[in-house]
């Protein structure tokens, strides 16, 4: 990677209409986020040969290269979650590297808001014969008691507190309140939190993401041409990626993510450490991730990360902003949220934040997290 | 036996005989012959040296409630009418760990590092489900 970093560039990002879509499917959702984006590059559709895509339904990237009618000489459609489109600019930044390709395109759209208010039956899951299947299911296990017990474990072995969870979900709805487009901007506070239903013991309903529909766009290309674009290149300076286990009781360590190794990896590709971050954008599908992400990232020691949150320190104004879109937890949240990441990131280092913009932001670290509690892939960014 | 309406296990070549000796109340787990270590899920292939020399042993049923949580929520519908019900991964005295659910206790009363035993709740004729229960000194 040291060959790679400060070598490729993000040149466009987008969103698509988000929140409530109910008239869009999800391949309307993000070829509309992919049209945006390539208008925000200056660039046109022809001019993609790389298309990264990763969603619910099976040979996904086969299907939106269709839909778009972009033929890439290099693509890539593999699911890890919701960290799959950190790793994608990871994979994408090495193809562009290599001259597998010139531009690429990653895309991502779901309308799982609509899909909960239809009663549609998920698109994909896992096999009845699958180890999830046959040792977790029986047992209820669910992707929030997954979470929970994360938290649970967490809170036994370092004292960690409801009330510091509830710190995270205030300080991202903070930087909600200043994003125009996020779904949930009216003020919460700690007790708010506390006194929201409990969806599974410690987690309540504030500690826990939204459901929306959306999609998201990026595109990638070299340095080189990058600087002819029309928007300030994002450089990609670091990426790694990691994974441990599947289903939650093959966790090695409830306490511990995958964020540790793939932190680690991107900070030493980039050669920086978390003191050069400005601005940091953690996967936020629960407070206890955010948590987690913070510990095995490197930003204070593991078992720490509750008092770290205390007094909204990732609050605006804080002394680390983080989840400046206002996250997971109150701007969007679509089933796989890493794409969100790492637009706003983008938007952060071209400043283009307006209210929420953090001053003089230079350098940005992505963190996704997929599955429960399983993938990770960190993506640092800066300004040339 | 009234219809059960949770997840019933499918069963695979590989993980037959686990659920079999569930079934005869008397749970086997794999053991590799290469390294010595446990594991969890069974599996042709230790996941620590990939030996397929592995063997089934009797566990000692006896373990600790390594992280637990109360659900207030169901995706499967063969809970709602236990909600709020209990999800707890349990590591036994080999190490391996499994989820289960801890019966004969209150889900106030559940604390992490709590002793409990084995015990098996025959769910069908033929499927067997291993879980817990809280051991009394």
């Amino acid at each position: 990677m040291n060959d790679l970093s400060q070598k490729v560039a993000i040149v466009g990002v987008a969103e698509s209409d988000l929140g409530y879509v109910p008239d869009k499917t999800a391949l309307q959702l993000q070829a509309q986020a992919a049209e945006r984006a390539l208008d925000d590059a200056g660039l046109g559709k022809n001019d993609i040969d790389g298309l990264f895509c990763a969603n619910r339904s099976e040979i996904e990237g086969c299907l939106m290269g269709e839909y778009l009618g972009i033929r890439p000489g290099y693509f890539e459609t593999t699911n890890s979650g919701g960290s799959s489109f950190e790793s994608f600019v990871g994979h994408a930044a090495c193809a562009i590297r290599a001259g597998l390709c010139h531009t690429a395109l990653i895309c991502y759209g779901s309308t799982a808001l609509s899909n909960r208010k239809n009663n549609s039956p998920p698109t994909m899951s896992i096999l009845p014969q699958d180890p999830q299947s046959q040792f977790e299911d029986p047992y209820g296990g669910w992707l929030i008691a997954a979470y929970a017990l994360a938290a649970q474990r967490h809170m036994f072995q370092y004292g960690t507190t409801s009330e510091q969870l509830a710190e995270i979900a205030v300080s991202t709805r903070k930087w909600a309140s200043l994003n125009p487009v996020a779904q949930m901007r009216d003020p919460l506070n700690i007790q708010d939190v506390l006194n929201s239903t409990i969806i599974s013991t410690p987690l309540h309903q504030r500690d826990c993401c939204l459901v929306n529909d959306g999609g998201g766009a990026i595109i990638l290309t070299s340095l080189e041409r990058a600087r002819n674009l029309n928007k300030t290149p994002v450089l990609i300076l670091g990426f790694g990626e990691h994974y441990a286990h599947r289903g939650i009781s093959n966790m090695p360590d409830l306490t511990t993510t995958a964020a540790k190794v793939s932190g680690e990896q991107a900070l030493r590709r980039a050669g920086l450490t978390v003191k050069d971050i400005d601005v940091l954008e953690l996967y936020d599908s629960f407070t206890i991730t955010v948590l987690l992400q913070l510990e095995d990232l490197g930003f204070c020691a593991k078992g720490e990360g509750g008092s770290f949150v205390e007094g909204q320190r990732l609050a605006p104004g804080g002394l680390l902003p983080a989840n400046t879109s206002g996250g997971g937890l109150s701007y969007l949240h679509t089933g796989m949220f890493g794409i969100f990441l790492l637009i706003e990131a983008a938007r952060q280092l071209r400043r283009e934040c307006g209210p929420r913009q953090v001053p003089d932001a230079s350098i940005a670290l992505c963190n996704g997290i997929g599955g429960m509690l399983a993938s990770s892939a960190t993506v640092i960014l800066g300004r040339e | 036996m009234s219809e059960y309406k949770k997840p019933i296990p499918v069963i695979t070549s590989e993980t037959a005989q686990y659920w079999d000796s569930a079934q005869k109340h008397d749970l086997h787990i794999q053991k590799c012959c290469n390294c010595n270590r446990f594991y969890f899920y069974p599996r042709d292939n230790c996941p620590f040296c990939f030996s397929n020399k592995v063997e089934w042993t009797r566990v000692t049923g006896k373990g600790k409630i390594y992280s637990f949580t109360v659900s207030y929520r169901y995706t499967s519908e063969g809970f709602r009418n236990e909600i709020p019900y209990n999800i707890a991964i349990v590591e036994l005295e080999e190490g391996i760990r499994m989820m289960t659910n801890i019966v004969g206790c209150e889900n106030d009363d559940l604390r992490i590092g709590m002793p409990v035993e084995i015990i098996y709740e025959d769910i069908t004729d033929t499927v067997t489900l291993p879980k817990f229960k809280p051991t009394i000194p």
